[in-house]
């Protein structure tokens, strides 16, 4: 994302919108600047702010009157009064950052919008996490951190050599260059992004060996993780193996996401396995 | 939908939080999914939601591309439901926020009548979503717990900030917007509603809960630190 220094009146609306403090107005040029190492291409400015399309010479006149005598106007926050935003066109590998971090561009490797997972959210119809199993999300930078790629690469890697395998439609596992190492291409290790996930599945008893495993890889990343755990109920919609091992290990689970079970195979070509989804 | 899941809050914060949300799986049911997302946001109006959403196209609080200047001064600020049900032209993820338990329920038998053969997914906290699904007569298939955030967590802001803008899991609503609303509010320089509205229109998929925005701004408003 760059800022046109022609338009831009450097009212400030924008350095308070970008979710990781990339942009700032530049003393010397006296305009709102973006800081290209730091900035994920999520596009929250351009997206989130609402534009006007007001005369800059205008506008910077009006705010040094008003700066002059010590008034201030109240202008609304989300508000671009130029419209000075002006996406450039990414190219490889910096497109990366923004596959990443705008959550409305879907990945191409799975169609979604956002980090482009589905985890237990369509497990009624996808099956991914069985009985017996649990699908871990281990998800890098958010809120408002990012993360460099080969931070994430740190973590794929201890996976690897702990045997584990990741889910094969995800938009990291669709940017290794050697999934039984855990390595992502080299050519995107220096992106930096707003957040990804990392996908995984494992026996349930293998739950505490994982959890402790990003425990010990998380103290050598300078980002945040947010752990998701998903697990399949039993008929009764009760989960007594899972919960009672995250309790045991400390965590207090206030918030989950709930498969309710109303999904189902509905496209032509596949309605005959069904019901065997089903059973 | 992983960005209604890390919710930063204990669970009694949910208590006005529930995201019921609509989705399908490429190759397996999403032929013709875009007539049954839009019934599925159809639905939910019904019940009052404080938003409504799809991940491709916003939430029914809308940054505008042309804004009136004198918009300074007077700003439209119902939220939009039906520009959220006519731009869904994809299928993606469709979501409705409550404020309250009985309107999800509600939705949640109404989902379940209508037999959309989408999957439905309700995201609150663990006891909330169990007394959903009980009240539907809908057994849990599957859960997702949040464990938090880990790691470097000396790079978060503090518990209102995280509170406000990880309502936006995508990170769409900034923690440094969210700490200037606080502010603004504390100054008096703007209700809890209309600081609510700002920070909803950054949320690109419409999961925000200005309801829930609106409380913690109250609650904040006579904090000392």
């Amino acid at each position: 994302m760059r800022i046109d220094p022609n338009k831009c009146v450097a009212c400030g609306n924008c350095t308070y919108v970008c979710p990781v403090g990339a942009i700032y107005i530049d003393p010397d040029l006296k305009r709102a600047t973006v800081d290209q190492d730091e900035c994920v291409e999520c596009y929250a400015c351009f997206n989130g702010l609402s534009q006007e399309h007001l005369n800059p010479t205008l506008v910077r006149m009006v705010r040094k009157t008003f700066q002059a005598l010590r008034l201030r106007f109240d202008p609304e926050p989300d508000v671009c009064p130029t419209a000075a935003f002006a996406p450039q066109e990414l190219v490889w590998p910096r497109v990366v950052r923004r596959a990443f971090s705008d959550p409305r561009v879907p990945h191409e490797s799975t169609g979604i919008e956002g980090r482009g997972t589905e985890e237990v959210k369509t497990n009624d119809i996808s099956g991914r996490v069985q009985v017996g199993e649990v699908g871990f999300t281990i998800e890098f930078g958010r809120p408002g951190v990012g993360v460099w790629m080969h931070e994430i690469q740190q973590m794929c890697t201890a996976l690897t050599q702990a045997g584990v395998s990741f889910e094969k439609k995800n938009p990291i596992t669709s940017l290794m260059s050697d999934v039984s190492r855990g390595a992502l291409r080299e050519d995107i290790l220096g992106e930096k992004v707003l957040s990804a996930i990392v996908e995984i599945k494992v026996p349930v008893e293998r739950t505490e060996e994982i959890i402790r495993l990003v425990w010990e890889v998380e103290e050598r990343l300078d980002t945040v993780v947010a752990l998701g755990v998903g697990t399949r109920c039993a008929p009764d919609g009760e989960d007594d193996v899972v919960a009672p091992i995250l309790e045991r290990l400390g965590y207090k689970l206030h918030r989950a996401k709930t498969n309710t079970g109303l999904g189902r195979i509905t496209n032509r070509n596949l309605q005959p396995q069904n019901e065997a989804v089903a059973q | 939908m992983t960005n209604t899941l890390h919710r930063a809050g204990d669970a009694s914060s949910f208590h006005d939080d529930y995201i019921v949300f609509a989705m399908c799986s490429r190759g397996k049911n999403d032929e013709d999914a875009v007539p049954r997302l839009r019934k599925f946001l159809e639905m939910a109006c019904q019940f009052h939601p404080v938003n409504l959403g799809d991940a491709r196209h916003g939430g029914a609080y809308r940054p505008s591309r042309s804004l009136n200047p004198l918009a300074h001064w007077k700003r439209d600020a119902k939220p939009d439901f039906d520009a959220v049900i006519a731009g869904l032209d994809t299928p993606t993820a469709a979501a409705a926020v409550f404020d309250n338990r009985a309107a999800a329920e509600d939705l949640l038998k109404a989902v379940r009548e209508a037999d959309l053969g989408l999957s439905v997914n309700i995201s609150t906290s663990v006891e909330g979503a169990e007394q959903c699904c009980y009240a539907a007569g809908l057994p849990r298939h599957s859960v997702g717990y949040s464990l938090g955030f880990e790691g470097k967590t000396e790079h978060l802001p503090n518990s209102d900030v995280l509170m406000l803008s990880t309502m936006c899991g995508h990170s769409m609503v900034s923690p440094s917007l969210a700490k200037k609303m606080i502010d603004w509010v504390k100054e008096g320089r703007r209700t809890p509603e209309q600081a609510v509205q700002y920070m909803s229109r950054f949320c690109s998929c419409g999961v925000f809960n200005p309801s829930r925005a609106c409380r913690i701004l109250e609650q904040t408003r006579k904090r000392t630190k």
